[in-house]
């Protein structure tokens, strides 16, 4: 296995399209390291983006946010404007493993590794991120939720990477909130989650909203139904409860270790709904 | 001088709380564990194993295996001689390298050694192994159906007249109680009945197995391992390799957790084999995978139970039916399950029947009171149920009916003295026990019990030449017993805690140790330590009485020194113990204490647990509130360790109630093998564990102690599970009560 460690994302770039085995991109490595140590993979080539300069830097750009891809949970965390804008991405962050592996892990690995229990991406999609990917034929902006193909999966060709993620800004009265289930309060990894984003206007009333899930299907699941049931209410009681049940009804999960369908179902619309409350919270507080 | 036991009772330095001798190192990063140890020319060994559930091995060819670079020794099951195995090992043999079958997925068929990993990975597979995959069976009821795929043509269930005569997964029917239980029945007012069902759990020890081997061209070998019990692992592992138990030395390393799970081999016979064809030292340890697949959880079970009371509470028939899986072979813990059913009631008419069955799942190993937590389950709900339908107070109920000093067992002996009431009394009258609880929380009670053990003990003493004591004993540490036996021999010969340093010796130094298990260590080795320490005074007695020239009978030992026994005996000044150990070349030369010992006598504990969880009731997912460990000690040498025994049993307990559980695929193999999916609990996941030491002396040890480990695994499944009953409004009967469980309890 070689291990480079290349200084610009070009050349980065080039190591991956030119290798003919299996190659990887190694940014904190708190998947890949894992996945290497427990023989699930053996690559022939490991590019590590952690040397170029600006994979480490979070940068305003309109307004929002441009993260690169080496930037670890731990700095985001700790980023004032972005915990302000989009307290729900903070919070899947916070999830991520342990405090030493949120000191390694980043918001485009936890993208890049296509779990559909990931617990950066529901708020991220929220949000309405955006992946920047890099390859030997240029750059592209695709939505995050497009990266991931399915388990494991991505929907990047040979040779291509994710060199950022774009956070746009966040419009006024916007709340966010991400919510997991998980039968343990930490180390654990989602049997269901929610990300969140709620937007109001002056009167109070939603004018957007977006409501994601994850871990119930191969991919996280934008529930649109769920959002048109707040879209245009003042989010009362009747509203919440439509959302809450085109939460359940937008999942298809599986039975598996980790939960049963039946539960899972059950327990989207749970979330959904206690994570539109605290981000209606949010929204109203500012 | 008087020998036999310490006047009054009045302890000096039993009961403080100093330092253990292992405590500065292991938070340092300073202690040895299994895999620390290394040696010069090493090669590094990996285990293959059985992918499938149940499979014929038809062959297995290594011959591209030995062709890679670096590839210094393979071994299969060719490599071990079966008939010259005593038959009671044989199961030992096939556990640690597959013969004609493999008995569940990670059975070990074969073993390399490597000059590094990669290449003995590589080596793995090059190894060709051809299998027929028969049909298998993980579940223990579905294995005791007659239609179920058999594992051992053999096997024809012990315990039952006439002897069957088909072979089936039922190895043994075992039975006990007394009185008639039908009667029994007849005169109860109300009678409860349910089935219960557990998964089975990993004892979840942090370090994984771990061991390196050496064997020299003379066949001498050395061996270093992780273990409960290294007297054990020589004993094996040279009779599996047939090797002279003198030409093996073991030496146990510190120790990451074992609670049962270590108290057998699985890596180390094969390192021995490996390192004997190689020869070189060879290092085998396992991965968490591997630990998952192939060390040996505790048993599945199925449970009935059935007790009948009369309005005032008083129980009038108990019975039950136990049935456990114990992996691929028989020995599955039912026997003690069975004992320990209602060992904690005095009853007339009671009846226990245990089944023992085997399914393909990996051989099992005990776990902390092995088998009467599953048991406890089932009596300690149905017990709560009663108390429910007769309007009393759970913990009354269990007063009414509580085993006491004189109380025949369930399982046939008559207990002597215990603690049961007081454990009892003590939760009715503790503060946790009167807190006001809050929507969708419920209270939970529940009782348990541990035999305790004794066993095969030897213990030497040496008084060194400036007065200070090195303490060796043969039972490796597994919760604080070194600074137990530090304290008795200090408070024995009067001298201060950290003037004796306390070691595990390896097997080469000490007699047979039986191993760390069954609660024995701070009893058996205690006792022994004693009895080591009050030899080495009757020979410092001796010494002073040359010195001073009076009979050796004119002596006492008092407060670390020697007196004369009266004004009769002499006027000298008191002799100190480092005064003798000063002059001990000039008066006979070295000072010794020692006891080697098969130790009875030990005492029966029990243990009363409270406690409140609060369940959400939109999505199942339980937090316990508080807990309350209230347990017999017998006397408490070193109550921080006892407490600290109560906490993690408790602990223990909650995850296998909550969340822990092997959960087979339909294909045979484990589906959640690591610690993601495998939930033990995290620091935030419990609240602080209250404790109360009892303290009921056990009438077998000189200080009155009784083991500590085992009791407080046994309620913790019952006492969950009658909390989370009570928040749901819905009896559970399934450990564990995982999230999605209690929420389908909960929508009905």
């Amino acid at each position: 296995m070689r291990y480079e460690t290349p200084a610009t994302i070009e050349a980065a770039v080039g190591l991956i399209a030119a290798e003919t085995g299996i190659a990887r991109v190694l940014s904190g490595g708190t998947d890949l390291l894992v996945q290497l140590k427990a023989g699930m993979i053996e690559p022939d080539l490991v590019v590590d983006l952690k040397r170029i300069a600006a994979t480490r830097e979070i940068t305003a750009e309109a307004g929002g946010f441009r993260i690169g891809s080496a930037v670890s949970a731990a700095s985001l965390r700790e980023h004032k404007a972005l915990r302000a804008a989009w307290p729900g991405i903070i919070e899947g962050l916070k999830l991520i493993g342990s405090t030493q592996v949120q000191g390694r892990a980043t918001l485009t690995g936890n993208l890049c590794n296509a779990s559909p229990a990931a617990d950066s991406v529901p708020c991220l999609v929220a949000a309405g991120a955006s992946a920047r990917i890099v390859g030997p034929s240029g750059k592209r902006d695709i939505p995050v939720q497009d990266v991931p193909a399915g388990p494991g999966r991505t929907n990047l060709a040979k040779g291509e990477l994710v060199e950022s993620i774009f956070i746009p800004a966040a419009a006024a009265h916007t709340g966010s909130c991400y919510l997991r289930f998980t039968p343990r309060t930490e180390m654990d990894i989602a049997v269901v989650s929610a990300g969140v984003s709620v937007t109001l206007d002056a009167s109070g009333t939603c004018t957007a909203a977006c409501i994601v899930l994850g871990a119930v299907a191969a991919r996280v699941t934008i529930a649109e139904e769920a959002a048109k049931a707040i879209i245009g209410t003042k989010v009362d009681e009747a509203a919440l409860a439509k959302m809450q049940a085109a939460a359940s009804a937008a999942a298809t999960p599986i039975d598996d270790k980790r939960g049963t369908k039946e539960f899972r179902i059950e327990v989207a619309g749970v979330l959904a709904r206690r994570a539109v409350e605290k981000a209606l919270e949010r929204a109203r507080g500012k | 001088m008087p020998l036999d036991a310490k006047p009054g009772m009045d302890f000096k330095v039993i009961g403080t709380r100093p330092v253990r001798p292992d405590g500065i190192d292991k938070v340092t990063g300073r202690a040895r564990f299994g895999a620390d140890f290394n040696m010069p020319g090493q090669l590094t060994g990996r285990v293959l194993r059985s992918p499938h559930a149940h499979a014929r091995v038809k062959s297995i060819d290594v011959s591209q295996a030995l062709k890679l670079q670096g590839v210094k020794a393979v071994v299969t099951r060719d490599d071990f001689n079966a008939d010259a195995v005593d038959p009671a090992l044989m199961d030992v043999l096939v556990n640690v390298m597959a013969r004609d079958k493999v008995l569940y997925e990670g059975h070990a068929v074969a073993a390399v050694a490597a000059v590094d990993a990669p290449t003995a990975r590589q080596a793995l597979k090059l190894i060709k192994v051809d299998y027929e995959i028969l049909p298998h069976v993980t579940d223990v009821e579905e294995a005791m159906k007659p239609s179920a795929p058999v594992l051992h043509a053999d096997m024809f269930t012990d315990g039952v007249e006439p002897r069957p005569t088909k072979a089936s997964n039922i190895a043994s029917r075992v039975e006990f109680g007394h009185g008639d239980v039908e009667a029994g029945f007849q005169q109860a007012d109300v009678i409860v009945e349910r089935e219960f069902r557990t998964e089975a759990a990993h004892q979840g020890y942090i370090e994984p197995h771990a061991v390196v081997a050496s064997m020299g061209a003379d066949g001498y070998a050395e061996m270093w391992c992780c273990t409960q019990g290294h007297f054990m692992v020589r004993n094996i592992s040279a009779h599996l390799n047939g090797v002279d138990v003198s030409k093996l030395r073991v030496t146990a390393s510190e120790i990451g957790g074992g609670f049962g799970g270590k108290t057998t081999v699985f890596l180390e016979p094969v390192a021995l084999a490996l390192s004997r064809k190689a020869n070189r030292p060879v290092k085998l340890v396992m991965t968490r995978d591997e630990v998952f697949r192939a060390s040996g959880p505790t048993s599945s079970s199925y449970v009935k139970v059935k007790i009948g009371a009369k309005k005032d509470g008083t129980i009038t028939g108990a019975y039950a039916e136990l049935a456990y899986q114990g992996g691929a072979f028989r020995g599955s813990p039912v026997d003690m399950g069975a004992m320990c059913t209602y060992a904690c009631y005095d009853l007339k008419n009671v009846q226990v029947v245990g089944y023992d069955v085997v399914v393909n799942r990996p051989k099992q190993a005990a776990y902390r009171a092995p088998g009467a937590p599953q048991a406890a389950f089932g009596v300690e709900s149905v017990i709560d149920e009663l108390a429910q339908k007769l309007g009393m107070d759970p913990i009354d109920l269990r007063l009414k009916n509580a085993a006491r000093d004189g109380t025949k067992s369930s399982y046939g002996p008559t207990f002597g003295p215990n603690g049961l009431i007081q454990t009892l009394e003590a939760a009715k009258n503790h503060p946790n026990y009167k807190v006001k609880l809050g929507p969708h929380q419920g209270r939970g009670v529940a009782v348990g019990f541990w035999f305790n053990f004794g066993g095969q003990t030897a213990v030497s003493m040496n008084v060194n030449i400036d007065g200070s004591i090195a303490l060796a004993v043969g039972t490796p540490d597994i919760g604080g017993s070194r600074a137990s036996m530090g304290l008795m021999a200090a408070e024995e010969l009067g001298i201060a805690y950290d003037k004796v340093r306390t070691i595990v010796a390896d097997t080469a130094s000490l007699g047979f140790n039986d191993v760390t298990e069954g609660s024995r260590v701070t009893f058996s080795s205690g006792l022994a330590t004693v009895q080591a320490a009050r030899d080495a005074i009757k020979k410092m007695c001796g010494r002073a009485a040359q010195m001073w020239g009076i009979p050796e009978d004119a002596v006492e030992w008092k407060d670390g020194h020697a007196h004369p026994a009266g004004a009769n005996a002499g006027n000298f000044p008191p002799m100190s113990l480092a005064d003798i150990a000063k002059d001990a070349g000039n008066t006979g030369g070295p000072i010794a204490g020692h006891c080697e010992v098969n130790a009875e006598g030990a005492g029966i504990s029990f243990a009363t647990h409270l406690v409140d969880v609060e369940v959400d009731p939109q999505t199942g997912r339980t937090q316990v509130l508080r807990y309350t460990v209230i347990q017999d000690a017998g006397k408490a040498i070193h109550p921080t360790y006892v407490e600290g025994q109560y906490q993690g049993g408790a602990a223990q307990g909650v995850g296998w109630a909550l969340n822990e559980e092997y959960i087979y695929g339909k294909d045979g193999r484990l589906q959640n093998a690591g610690f993601l999916d495998y939930r033990i609990p995290v620091c935030s996941d419990l609240p602080m564990i209250d404790t109360v030491i009892i303290e009921v002396p056990n009438p077998g040890h000189p200080y009155g102690v009784r083991g500590v480990g085992e009791t407080g695994i046994v309620p913790p499944l019952g006492a969950v599970g009658n909390a989370v009953s009570h928040a749901c409004g819905h009896r559970m009967t399934v450990v564990p009560m995982s999230p999605p469980r209690s929420l389908k309890a909960i929508k009905g």
